[in-house]
């Protein structure tokens, strides 16, 4: 499985990303620049990452949406390709359209960086085929516009089609107030798009892919895209 | 123009005068003023500074570079540095805090080093004074704002509250990087018949004169100060680090240096000095972003985001391609030659024409008076037998919890990002923070501390145990100290009293560091810290770095379990002398601290890193502020349970849980490892004190509070 | 001939607004009882070579729709001196 990095000025997880995938699955990942037209040949599986692409100036992620490579990237997405857009990335698949929604300013208007409990609701997509319905894994998150927002008819359309992959939860699996770190509707962390090979979530998978820097959820994310791209599943 | 004007005093202007064989024209002056100012040249203090020890088997470069570096092993060194931006955070908080920040970091990548990660010393007046919540808010949202986007990630720190900051907050920034031993860019290479070339944002007036400006007192007027504003862009930062790395991996850097104080002439001038080279700028090469500016101004700009490059000629395609890349501007603004002439063109005009090395390295030290308080023995005049006991011991042990200074700063450090990179092992909101390097098993401990309460009853002993206390932090935690940096802010030296105290913290730091074999390898020196109002305390911060051979030997605090026994090893008589508790209960800055005592300090260090290695201890806390009270209960915190304790000697009570100083530590140990535990601290004073266990913390006729009262307390928002 | 085209931005209603709701607190506690409410938004100022005002303005329409606004939470109006 090939694996395509997608890096604007700005972003600084780039490297992580790649790190992260390749020494847990051991598969070629490439970065490609913002300003490529194409696609390495034969990439499966493409990442945009977090950071602060060109400063999260304007508003997060619309000048990286605008990109040269994000053509590509959308074309890649709408044939079915298996996208990801992981804190800036889901900020930039939602600029694109590619998914659906805005991401505000956080409720409390600061930053937060911490280890964060998140529960996966839909293991029916490639990103959480290895997981359990209800389980509880850790990713950390860090970001200052991590506030999912949606109209509440389109939000009652994304639930109802288990839009919801990731929500953030306590470590009872209780959600609510006191387990949501920035005000996001309904809780969400991640969401996938209809045809279930986008995602788009703003804890950060690759920051939990090493028991050293304390936790390895994130080692089954990267595992059940390779599984589910291995049995042909996409 | 008269001298006077551009800052320079009397025998300045004559070494000038004298150097060039002439009057200087006015652009000269002007950057002679600020080239020589207290900021740019420590002519106050690098004699001073020479009394530090800089030289061990893993210094690989030492003070007077961009950044010093030690040897971690296996041909990778590390490069770290903490500096001061402190006056232009007191006027304007948020600016000043981020153009720190970055300015730390472009030292780093100067020397071709990946910066990996950053720590801050904060240091903010009494939180009741009226300025100090917009001034601590604004530089506390200026380290993140800054810090996150530009993709290292904030570790560690030190936040300190008292109102001797209270008109002059200040602002360390510490920063690390990695670089192969074989990659390192020195501002030595520079050659003849190279090109000087400027990459990065354009210039403009920020911060003109910034430099000199750090050297004068705050006024009451801060807004006439203004202009001197750098403003901070994190995103280009991020720009010029990945180009800068590129080409340093492509081999196309001679030599580099950081645009910081006085922009344009301080990094070119330093290369020409270091390198033995002459050069010629032409300043209407400069890409510029304000209009109609003179050459002084272009000269001294302080605009951020910027570094000088020596670039061979066949090579300057491929320096601007990577530039043009990353979108950065790249210029070549001028050329080395034979000799050591600095010379400015503008308009066509030689505008200014002054020997390199008398522009960073000729301005003459100035020994200031010095002359010890005649006051000073009465500070330590404080009779403990005066001091009541606490009636409400439980309330008293909370209320030093959640003391300011004392008190969790989570709320700080959750807005840094400190996981980038995927190197941190641990991070902020512990004794000591951890980076791994990816691939290998050693990993790199580092702590920055301050004690600005002992510095000031005994400046000598102060310093020297603010060095150890670092030092102690590390080998707790099995990491054997490699290196340290230093920031010394002070007040005006020109007070001769105030001179004492800096020569003396300086002894007593160089005395430390050179007992426990720990080089001083950079630094850096901020003065005239005082206001209408008053000084601060002297306030050296210190930042070290160590190795701890592998994730195994790491041994951390706050890991008790039920039945361990607790043990402290150290002296059971510390002193009240400049406690936290005797400043926060009595409101009293009195008595003297503990001696420095190299013999026992190698001691313990020697038995704390046995202790680690073998592991025989399953927890470990150097005891700091509050002492032995606060380092129980903060472990106690961490670890979810309470302990039983009684204390077996006949100290008072109050010495003996709120006493500081000196080498001790706070030990659980697992019933199986107590015969190794007790083998390893023979012959060192070492006490048994309880057992660890249930959901209190009690101390026989003391405090007995439940753990969970203490965490709530503590972490207090 | 240049036309100075300024272009303010805002959240659309219902969408919630954070920094309007910080100001207003800020304000209120600061002693200022006669806000009501309070909205936080862009300011942009574009100086475009055009040959009229009204080309300016559809100039700048465009540049809104390609990458100045996000039209699915934020609104925005167009000022052009000399219309």
């Amino acid at each position: 499985m090939n694996t395509a990095v997608v890096v604007f000025p700005g972003s600084n997880c780039d490297q992580d990303v790649m790190h992260a995938v390749a020494e847990t699955l051991g598969t070629k990942v490439y970065a490609v620049w913002h300003r490529e037209t194409s696609l390495p040949e034969g990439t499966d599986f493409v990442i945009l990452p977090g950071g602060f692409s060109f400063g999260d100036y304007l508003r997060c992620g619309a000048m990286a949406a605008r990109s040269p490579v994000m053509k590509a990237v959308s074309n890649h997405g709408k044939r079915g390709g298996l996208l990801l857009g992981i804190c800036n990335g889901f900020q930039v698949l939602t600029e694109c359209g590619l998914l659906p929604g805005a991401l505000l300013p956080n409720r409390t208007l600061d930053f937060i960086c911490r280890p964060c409990l998140l529960k996966v609701e839909n293991v029916s997509t490639p990103f959480t085929s290895l997981f359990s319905r209800g389980q509880i894994v850790q990713f950390p998150i860090a970001h200052g516009d991590g506030l999912y927002t949606l109209p509440e008819d389109e939000l009652k359309s994304l639930e109802d089609r288990n839009g919801v992959v990731f929500r953030y939860c306590g470590s009872d699996g209780g959600t609510g107030d006191a387990a949501n770190p920035n005000g996001s509707a309904n809780n969400i962390a991640g969401i996938v798009n209809s045809a279930g090979n986008i995602l788009g979530l703003m804890p950060h998978p690759e920051r939990a892919s090493d028991p050293l820097l304390g936790g390895e959820d994130g080692r089954i994310f990267w595992k059940s895209v390779f599984s589910v791209f291995h049995k042909g599943g996409l | 123009m008269d001298f006077t004007k551009a800052g320079l005093r009397g025998h300045e202007y004559e070494r000038i005068k004298s150097a060039l064989g002439r009057e200087p024209n006015d652009c000269e002056l002007r950057i002679m003023g600020v080239m020589w100012s207290e900021h740019c040249s420590y002519k106050s203090t690098k004699h001073l500074l020479k009394l530090f020890p800089n030289s061990g088997s893993r210094v690989v470069l030492g003070p007077g570079e961009n950044a010093g570096i030690i040897d971690l092993g296996d041909g990778i060194g590390a490069a770290f540095k903490v500096e001061s931006h402190n006056h232009p955070s007191a006027v304007a908080p948020y600016q000043g805090a981020a153009t720190g920040v970055g300015g730390i970091i472009r030292d780093i990548l100067a020397l071709g080093a990946r910066p990996v990660a950053s720590m801050d010393g904060l240091f903010f007046g009494d939180p009741e004074y009226r300025k100090t919540r917009s001034l601590s808010s604004g530089i506390v949202h200026g380290v993140g704002g800054y810090g996150n986007p530009v993709g290292v990630p904030t570790i560690g720190g030190k936040t300190v509250y008292d109102s001797c900051y209270n008109e002059n907050p200040l602002l360390n920034a510490f920063c690390i990087g990695l670089i192969p031993l074989g990659e390192i860019v020195s501002s030595r290479t520079a050659r003849p018949g190279q090109a000087v070339v400027l990459l990065g944002s354009k210039t403009g007036r920020d911060g003109i004169a910034g430099a000199a400006f750090a050297s004068v007192e705050l006024s009451d007027d801060n807004k006439a100060s203004r202009p001197s504003i750098q403003i901070g862009d994190p995103f280009a930062e991020k720009l010029l680090i990945e180009a800068c790395l590129e080409m340093n991996a492509k081999k196309l850097i001679v030599s580099m240096q950081d645009m910081g104080a006085a922009g344009i002439i301080s990094s070119s001038s330093e290369v020409a000095a270091k390198s033995g080279v002459a050069m010629r700028l032409d300043f209407d090469k400069v890409p510029l972003r304000a209009e109609n500016m003179e050459p002084w101004e272009i000269a001294l700009s302080e605009s951020q985001e910027r570094m000088l490059l020596i670039v061979e000629h066949s090579r300057l395609p491929e320096v601007i391609a990577i530039a043009g890349k990353w979108e950065l501007d790249c210029a070549v603004i001028g050329e080395t030659f034979e000799g050591d002439e600095y010379t400015i063109l503008s308009s066509g005009e030689e505008v200014a024409s002054l020997p390199a090395t008398l522009i960073g390295e000729g301005c003459p030290p100035i020994h200031w008076e010095s002359c010890k308080p005649a006051d000073f023995e009465e500070r330590w005049s404080f009779d403990v037998e005066e001091l009541s006991l606490p009636e409400d011991w439980n309330e008293t042990l909370l209320s030093l919890l959640e003391s300011p200074s004392l008190a969790s700063k989570e709320w700080i450090y959750d807005q840094y990002d400190s996981m980038v990179q995927l190197n941190t092992v641990q991070g902020p909101g512990r004794p000591l923070s951890i980076l791994r390097i990816k691939g290998r098993d050693p990993l790199i401990a580092m702590v920055l501390d301050a004690d600005p309460w002992k510095c000031y009853l005994d400046p000598f002993h102060g310093g020297a145990e603010t060095v150890a206390r670092t030092i102690r932090t590390l080998a707790v935690a099995g990491a054997k100290a490699a290196g340290l940096t230093d920031c010394l802010n002070f007040p005006s030296p020109e007070i001769p009293e105030q001179y004492w105290v800096l020569e003396e913290c300086i002894k007593g730091m160089a005395e430390a560091s050179s007992a426990l074999g720990c080089p001083v390898v950079s630094g850096n020196v901020s003065l005239y810290n005082e206001s209408p109002d008053g000084p601060i305390l002297p306030t050296p911060v210190v930042g070290v770095v160590g190795i701890l051979p592998s994730a195994e030997e790491y041994l951390p605090s706050g890991k008790w379990k039920e039945n361990d026994l607790l043990f402290l090893v150290g002296a059971c008589n510390p002193s009240l002398g400049g406690s936290r508790y005797l400043l926060s209960r009595f409101g009293r800055l009195a008595g003297r601290p503990l001696c420095f005592s190299p013999e026992a300090e190698k001691d313990f260090v020697e038995r704390a890193l046995k202790t680690a290695s073998s592991k025989a201890a399953r927890s470990g806390r150097t005891l700091a502020g509050g002492g032995l009270a606060v380092a129980l209960a903060k472990d106690a915190a961490e670890s979810g349970i309470g302990a039983d304790i009684s204390i077996p000697v006949p100290t008072r009570k109050d010495v003996f849980l709120f006493g500081e100083g000196g080498p001790r530590a706070l030990y659980s140990v697992p019933m199986a490892k107590v015969p190794l535990f007790k083998a390893l601290w023979n012959g060192y004073p070492c006490i048994q004190l309880g057992k660890a266990g249930g959901n209190e913390l009690a101390v026989d006729g003391a405090f007995s509070v439940e753990v969970a009262e203490l965490a709530g307390r503590w972490r207090v928002r | 001939m240049i036309c100075r085209t300024s272009i303010f931005i805002e959240l659309q209603e219902g969408v919630l607004d954070i920094q309007g709701k910080a100001v207003e607190r800020s304000l209120a506690s600061l002693g200022h009882d006669t806000v009501r409410s309070a909205k936080v938004g862009k300011y942009i100022q574009l100086r475009l070579e055009c040959e009229s005002p009204e080309a300016a303005r559809k100039e700048a329409e465009r540049m809104c729709d390609d990458l100045l606004v996000n039209n699915v939470i934020e609104q925005f109006r167009i000022e052009v001196e000399g219309e």
